[in-house]
């Protein structure tokens, strides 16, 4: 079942990884034979660690992903990027929006560890990068960053620019479309800035 | 999004489950909330042709639904796997009759207890009430089956047991869909009191019980979709649910036989399997509900439960795990020392009040199911036991019979509906202290805001009479009732205090709705701020457990989530803290 694509969604609840799941699980099904997703729902709505699972291809089964056979790992938090690391292949591809949540505190106050992103690298992860909030916030509305972050996302999946867009238009209320598929743009271009970034690097060295 | 035959789309289980009962023809559907069924019931309100509906519980939605089943039209009624505890009354008791329009039950199963209490694998209920029993594995299946459960009731004159899991409830998947089916005028129901009085004539109706059950053993033989999937090779599995597509995961090569009618086994079918086989894995999540079955047949080729567990939800991992000794990748996250984000209570969330109050009181505090379960956990820590819906009530009053006095009872609205009233009767006719404290938040909150009797709305959010609970626990005979305003830490302490002190039964009714109840998700907020200058870093407002006031050793307030509810202001001894503006 070698084209399947494992992707995980991962951050902290209210943080839009659900509706971003569905977005992205939309946009495979009009593409895919097949799509799966999964998700935990529970007493943790808010402020709690949420994962979302979601496999696409010509035959799809199981709706959970093996740890260790994820394709593509967002993170829409950096720890929660730790939290769920394991699921991800060796080489895959961490895309971390760069923020910081302080979990809430139940006993003695322990700080928000450092290192995150070195550590991860450690692991011989793909890792990049994103400011998604913070672009969000310089668009004015820091709502739409799960856009954002879908729009980077969308660089790396083979799933049509067309079809990101006519999901979003389906889904997303019709006064908040425009601002989400500009948000989406946002995203796109930020990866592309990227990609080209790394290709002009490659050509100094 | 619009939804037409032959459309494929994208589904979760329940809303599959929902969308089958609309082609099913199903007339009407009942049930309480309950993870990880709820979305059932709230998608089938969406379709005008089906009558739907919250009942106060799950047996009155079984006996509700059974009644619409005996006056000849197709019914459904959905629960968590503990709602079938709650109805099993009756759901014991209405096979010895049977049906006469199509009568489905649905209970969907926790394992891995991933929002739930315990861990109980219901099929056994199927065994106990000697009725079929049938298991989608993914969203396709759960629209498929669901109608196939309505095609078998009405076959053999029984209710279904259609047992889904939390995977298969909230796992999405493609879906074709199909017409909806009009049942039509059918048949109705006959008085015939040897038929439905079921007490005065049990001993004839458990023969004919019996000889029904029989019937479809015999059936689900040749049922189709009791499938074998020919593989490659010696290996054999009998698997059924979301374990089936785990098996195909990780044994793709191996002969399946994947059974949706879970109970009654197609016993030759399966003997035969089995002969074909050199070794035949048992593949099924919980207890070995099916391998003992096997067993017993003297069958003895099998692995089950002597290498797969017991407790726990499956997965591809568990399986690999299981049968190759493949090791899941380590979860590095513990080398990392990485911080958990516990569950908590909302900022703003006017249980919190209760509780800082409860705990100043120092009484023994005996819970019940909902969010406010949650006020057991440090630093509130306020709460003592939890066990099932509505016990509370009996405890707080069995403590007291047992000799210790402080103790109040905290029970949530929806909760004391679902199962604390006759307990609180109790109290009163037994001459009973106990103090009930009913959390009235206006909603079922921990399942997602649904609707119930005292909340004034209707599954369909039309307007309903609204339940009067101060009246309700008047009527019941209690003398002492106060409402109090959590928000108000002063009123709400002296409150309970005087509760606690009352000779005889009293009940304190907080008045705060849950912070995304109707009223109050669109209301705007003021937020509190903390002047820095003033604080002395006490830590005292970080001691309330809100998650606006922001950990560190010095304390924020993060102006986004706090809903200024003030409890941290009045938590504050140096009136550090104050409304943003003033």
């Amino acid at each position: 079942m070698s084209n399947v694509t494992n992707v995980l969604l991962c951050g902290v609840g209210g943080q839009g990884v659900l509706l971003a799941s569905e977005v992205l699980a939309l946009v495979a099904a009009e593409e895919k034979a097949q799509v799966k997703q999964t998700e935990v729902h529970g007493v943790a709505q808010r402020g709690g660690s949420v994962v979302s699972h979601l496999r696409f291809g010509d035959l799809v089964y199981s709706p959970t992903v093996r740890t260790g056979t994820g394709d593509i790992l967002v993170a829409f938090e950096r720890l929660e990027a730790v939290r769920y690391g394991h699921y991800l292949k060796p080489g895959g591809l961490m895309l971390i929006n760069d923020i910081e949540v302080m979990p809430g505190q139940m006993g003695e106050y322990q700080p928000y560890p450092t290192g995150i992103i070195e550590f991860l690298q450690s692991k011989a992860f793909k890792i990049e990068e994103i400011p998604a909030t913070a672009l969000a916030k310089a668009h004015g509305n820091s709502k739409v960053s799960s856009l954002i972050i879908l729009g980077a996302l969308s660089s790396y999946l083979d799933l049509s620019q067309q079809a990101w867009e006519r999901v979003i238009r389906k889904r997303i209320p019709p006064k908040l479309v425009d601002i989400n598929l500009q948000a989406f743009k946002v995203g796109v271009e930020m990866a592309q800035a990227k990609a080209q970034a790394a290709v002009d690097r490659a050509e100094c060295n | 999004m619009t939804q037409e035959a032959g459309q494929r789309m994208l589904m979760a289980g329940n809303n599959a489950i929902a969308r089958g009962a609309y082609e099913a023809g199903v007339y009407f559907a009942s049930g309480y909330p309950g993870t990880p069924s709820t979305e059932i019931l709230e998608v089938i309100s969406q379709f005008s042709e089906i009558k739907a509906q919250w009942a106060a519980n799950e047996k009155v939605a079984f006996d509700e639904a059974m009644g619409v089943a005996m006056s000849g039209k197709r019914a459904l009624c959905s629960m968590k796997y503990v709602g079938l505890n709650v109805a099993a009354d009756s759901f014991m008791v209405f096979p010895f009759a049977g049906t006469v329009g199509g009568f489905v039950v649905i209970s969907a199963d926790d394992p891995g207890m991933y929002s739930s209490q315990n861990e109980q694998d219901n099929r056994y209920f199927a065994r106990l009430a000697q009725i079929p029993m049938i298991e989608p594995s993914d969203p396709q299946e759960a629209k498929d089956y669901l109608k196939l459960a309505y095609e078998l009731s009405e076959k053999f004159s029984t209710p279904v047991l259609f047992r889904t899991s939390m995977r298969v409830s909230h796992s999405k998947g493609m879906v074709t869909l199909g017409e909806r089916n009009e049942v039509g005028e059918g048949k109705s129901f006959v008085k015939d009191v040897p038929s439905w009085v079921v007490p005065i004539f049990a001993k004839a109706l458990k023969a004919k019980l019996d000889a029904k059950l029989a019937a479809i053993s015999d059936y689900v033989e040749t049922y189709q979709y009791n499938r074998i999937e020919k593989g490659k090779g010696k290996l054999g599995v009998i698997t059924s649910g979301a374990s089936y597509t785990y098996t195909k995961e990780i044994l793709p090569e191996a002969s399946v036989l994947k059974l949706a009618v879970t109970y009654p086994l197609p016993k030759q079918t399966i003997l035969d399997f089995c002969a074909r086989y050199d070794k035949v894995y048992i593949i099924e999540e919980l207890d070995s509900f099916i391998e003992d079955q096997i067993r017993a047949w003297g069958v003895t080729n099998l692995s089950g439960k002597d290498i797969f567990p017991r407790t726990g939800e499956f997965s591809p991992d568990v399986l690999a795990k299981c049968l190759f000794d493949e090791q899941p990748v380590n979860d590095f996250s513990k080398e990392f020392n990485i911080i958990s984000r516990p569950p908590q209570l909302c900022a703003g969330c006017p249980h919190r009040g209760a509780y800082l109050a409860l705990k100043k009181s120092g009484a023994i505090v005996t819970g019940d199911i909902g969010c406010y379960t949650l006020g057991a956990l440090p630093p509130l820590g306020a709460m003592h036991t939890s066990f099932a819906m509505g016990t509370s009530v009996g405890n707080a009053f069995g403590f007291e019979l047992g000799g210790i006095n402080k103790v109040a009872a905290v029970i949530g609205d929806a909760t004391f509906i679902h199962g604390g009233i006759p307990s609180l009767i109790d109290v009163v006719y037994n001459g009973g202290n106990t103090t009930v404290v009913i959390l009235d938040n206006s909603t079922t909150g921990m399942t997602g805001h649904q609707e119930h009797p005292a909340t004034g709305q209707t599954l369909q959010g039309k307007e309903a009479p609204k339940l009067d609970l101060v009246n309700l626990v008047k009527a019941l005979g209690v003398k002492h009732v106060q409402v109090a305003d959590p928000f108000d830490q002063k009123a709400m302490l002296q409150a309970i205090n005087e509760a606690l002190a009352n000779e005889g039964p009293s009940v304190v009714i907080t008045n705060r709705p849950c912070i995304f109840s109707r009223g109050e998700k669109h209301r705007p907020k003021t937020p509190y701020v903390i002047d820095q200058d003033i604080c002395t870093q006490c830590g005292a407002c970080q001691r309330i457990g809100c998650p606006a006031v922001l950990p560190g050793e010095q304390a924020t307030i993060d102006d986004v989530s706090c809903t200024g509810c003030s409890l941290c202001a009045q938590a504050c001894k140096f009136d550090a803290i104050y409304l943003k503006g003033e």
